[in-house]
């Protein structure tokens, strides 16, 4: 109908008809806009609710964090920050630290180990290489739990247990399939001829690992450098597998130590202390997530 | 500066040989290009004297030097590729610098080089962007720029303009001349197309399917090939070809006439650049045929004439020329125009 009138407008008024349907065009955007906006705040307000809820729980007294469902203490108890951090026997500084010592070694571990057997896959030639490719995919589809009792032996006879070595060790093997795997996708699809040039210029297998293709991945290597840092500091089972004396134990496990069954749950101080305990994270996230966008300017491929 | 050697050199990935025996002597000091429809094997050579690629058989020596087993940093020649595979986190200082650093040169030794070079390839304002601020006309000048600087014996260049946009890669390449005079470096110069070859080489060798056709200065090319690849392959337009059956020393050709010529019985071939085909003009064959196609370039035309038999035959006219689809047009060819090939296609001496 409307293009029935355009049609039949005469064409001497084209400026008109051109104002009159982008007028058109321009309400009907306006209205999709607001519509998927509201959508999308809606669904994120599901997903932020219960972090909020977290917050907002840390700074309740104990009585009022299952009483209601508020966002909005009634009163501030920020005495839960400090009474929390000092709430064990051993105080969160040592917990902290631990967390960062263990995540931290694991992070550059991660990424060393693996990219240096992501570039192998990517750019070397030897032996059997599709069928050792093929062997780490599969690795992916073992679950922890099956291979944690055989580990927990190894270890074990290594007389490793009680110690952060299970921890730290194998993240410096390349054991993460996953973050191989990334990276051999990340490093396959930067153009061989910079490998020829470097070739040429006098480089090294490893100096062209060095030079060239490490610096043109950081965005694949600060990907794997955040998803190591969240499942380290995360990790709850492997810190409660091997690790045995208080003093040593990490976040996790320090805040599964608020649940005692002889004592009153400190609800408060729990999640003050979860909450402190998630900041970490965020601000690794945020400083590496800069890194992927700075990284795919740079390098200028994309 | 260095010439290169290649005896009986073979490449075969698998079981499959992409190169089959190649002999070919690049003299110190000469534009060689290697010219080849794609797959001919023509960059694969060119990666086998950079190191890049393993030889499969044969030996490949730059100067007296056999190399096979020395590695690409060690041959001393440098490479332009085809994408520039300028290093795109480094600024253009960086990228010329990168080679002669791994080489532990001294640090002003490195700034005099990188200073010269960006004087001869005019980069000098560029020298602290990266790559990607660069046009391809600029990319270009850096590529050659990081190859300048390592003074190497032997230039490799793998379709170094075919990035480029046209009115671009001819100013490229009379860049690439001047560069070729001013250095007088060996230089081996990859490419498909054969305006490229023609214009800068001092020699060049066609390659097809892996074998080398003819090695020649391009004036021997165009006016003597030695067969039939190399006949069509050079020159723009296309030669045309006619073929035709030979007995007892004459040859009869549709639409042209007969020819006596010195070849056995059997069919023979013959081919007629297209500027040579004279229309309304005079020579031993002659025909007269239909426009079916003007081609009109400005200073000249092509006029695809049809013949009785219905095969066509590619001339070139003055631009000013009045012919026009549909005329009737005689066409004449004089004898010592022809290039006669054999079955084979091998070219037969000209001389009946």
């Amino acid at each position: 109908m409307a293009d029935a009138t355009l049609a039949a407008a005469p064409l001497s008024n084209t400026r008109e008809i051109a104002r009159a349907i982008w007028a058109e065009k321009a309400k009907r955007a306006r209205r999709a806009a607001l519509l998927k906006h509201l959508f999308l705040i809606g669904c994120s307000l599901i997903m932020i609710y219960p972090l909020l809820w977290m917050v907002a729980s840390s700074l309740k007294p104990n009585n009022q964090i299952f009483g209601d469902l508020s966002l909005w203490p009634s009163e501030f108890r920020w005495d839960n920050y400090t009474s929390g951090w000092n709430g064990m026997s051993v105080s969160f500084s040592t917990f902290f630290a631990n967390s960062l010592f263990v995540t931290v070694l694991s992070v550059i571990g991660n990424v060393l180990s693996c990219s240096f057997a992501a570039y192998a896959f990517a750019r070397l030639e030897f032996t059997g290489k599709n069928i050792w490719f093929a062997l780490m995919m599969m690795t992916l589809m073992i679950p922890y739990h099956v291979v944690l009792i055989p580990q927990y032996l190894t270890f074990l006879n290594l007389g490793w247990v009680d110690t952060y070595l299970p921890l730290i060790v194998p993240q410096f093997l390349a054991g993460d399939a996953f973050f191989i795997f990334l990276m051999v996708q990340f490093f396959r699809q930067l153009p061989r001829e910079l490998d020829e040039a470097a070739m040429i210029d006098g480089c090294s297998a490893f100096k062209i690992y060095w030079a060239i293709i490490m610096p043109l991945s950081i965005p694949a290597i600060a990907t794997a450098a955040i998803f190591s840092f969240i499942w380290t500091w995360d990790d709850f089972l492997g810190p409660l597998v091997y690790l045995n004396d208080v003093k040593d134990y990490t976040v996790p496990l320090a805040l599964r130590m608020f649940n005692s069954q002889d004592s009153v749950t400190q609800y408060g101080q729990m999640f003050a202390m979860s909450v402190l305990s998630i900041l970490p994270i965020f601000v690794f996230f945020i400083i590496f997530q800069r890194l992927i966008i700075r990284g795919i300017a740079m390098s200028g491929l994309k | 500066m260095a010439g290169v050697t290649l005896s009986e050199v073979r490449k075969a990935y698998g079981g499959l040989e992409v190169i089959h025996g190649v002999d070919l002597e690049v003299t110190p000091g000469e534009f060689l290009v290697l010219v080849g429809p794609s797959g001919c094997g023509k960059s694969t050579l060119l990666r086998m004297i950079a190191g890049l690629e393993e030889i499969t058989d044969g030996t490949i020596a730059i100067g007296d030097r056999i190399v096979n087993d020395v590695p690409a940093s060690q041959r001393i020649l440098s490479m332009v590729f085809q994408s520039y595979a300028l290093y795109p986190h480094m600024s253009v200082r960086k990228n010329l610098a990168f080679g002669l650093t791994n080489l532990r040169m001294p640090r002003p030794e490195i700034e005099r080089r990188v200073a010269e070079a960006a004087r001869i390839l005019q980069i000098g304002e560029l020298m602290e962007r990266k790559p990607r601020q660069l046009s391809g006309g600029q990319k270009q000048r850096v590529a050659i720029g990081r190859a300048i600087v390592r003074e190497p014996q032997l230039f490799l260049f793998d379709e170094p303009l075919s990035n480029l946009d046209a009115e671009l890669r001819v100013q490229m390449r009379v860049e690439l001349a001047n560069l070729y005079n001013r250095l007088g470096t060996t230089m081996i110069y990859v490419t498909h197309d054969q305006v490229e070859a023609m214009t800068m080489a001092t020699r060049i060798a066609v390659l097809s399917k892996g074998n080398v056709e003819q090695v020649g200065t391009p004036y021997e090319l165009y006016n003597f090939p030695r067969n039939r690849f190399v006949a069509t392959f050079i020159g723009s337009p296309k030669m045309n070809m006619i073929d035709a059956v030979a007995t007892s020393g004459t040859a009869a050709f549709d639409d042209l006439g007969a020819l006596p010529i010195a070849a056995a019985d059997g069919p023979v071939s013959i081919g007629v650049r297209p500027e040579q085909v004279a229309i309304g003009g005079e020579g031993e064959l002659t025909a007269e045929g239909t426009v079916s196609l003007v081609e009109y370039l400005g200073s000249e035309i092509f006029v695809h004439v049809r013949l009785a038999s219905g095969r066509t035959l590619l001339a070139k006219a003055d631009g000013k020329a009045p012919h026009k689809l549909g005329d009737r047009l005689p066409v004449a060819i004089r004898r010592e125009n022809l290039h006669l090939f054999d079955a084979a296609g091998l070219a037969l001496p000209r001389a009946a």
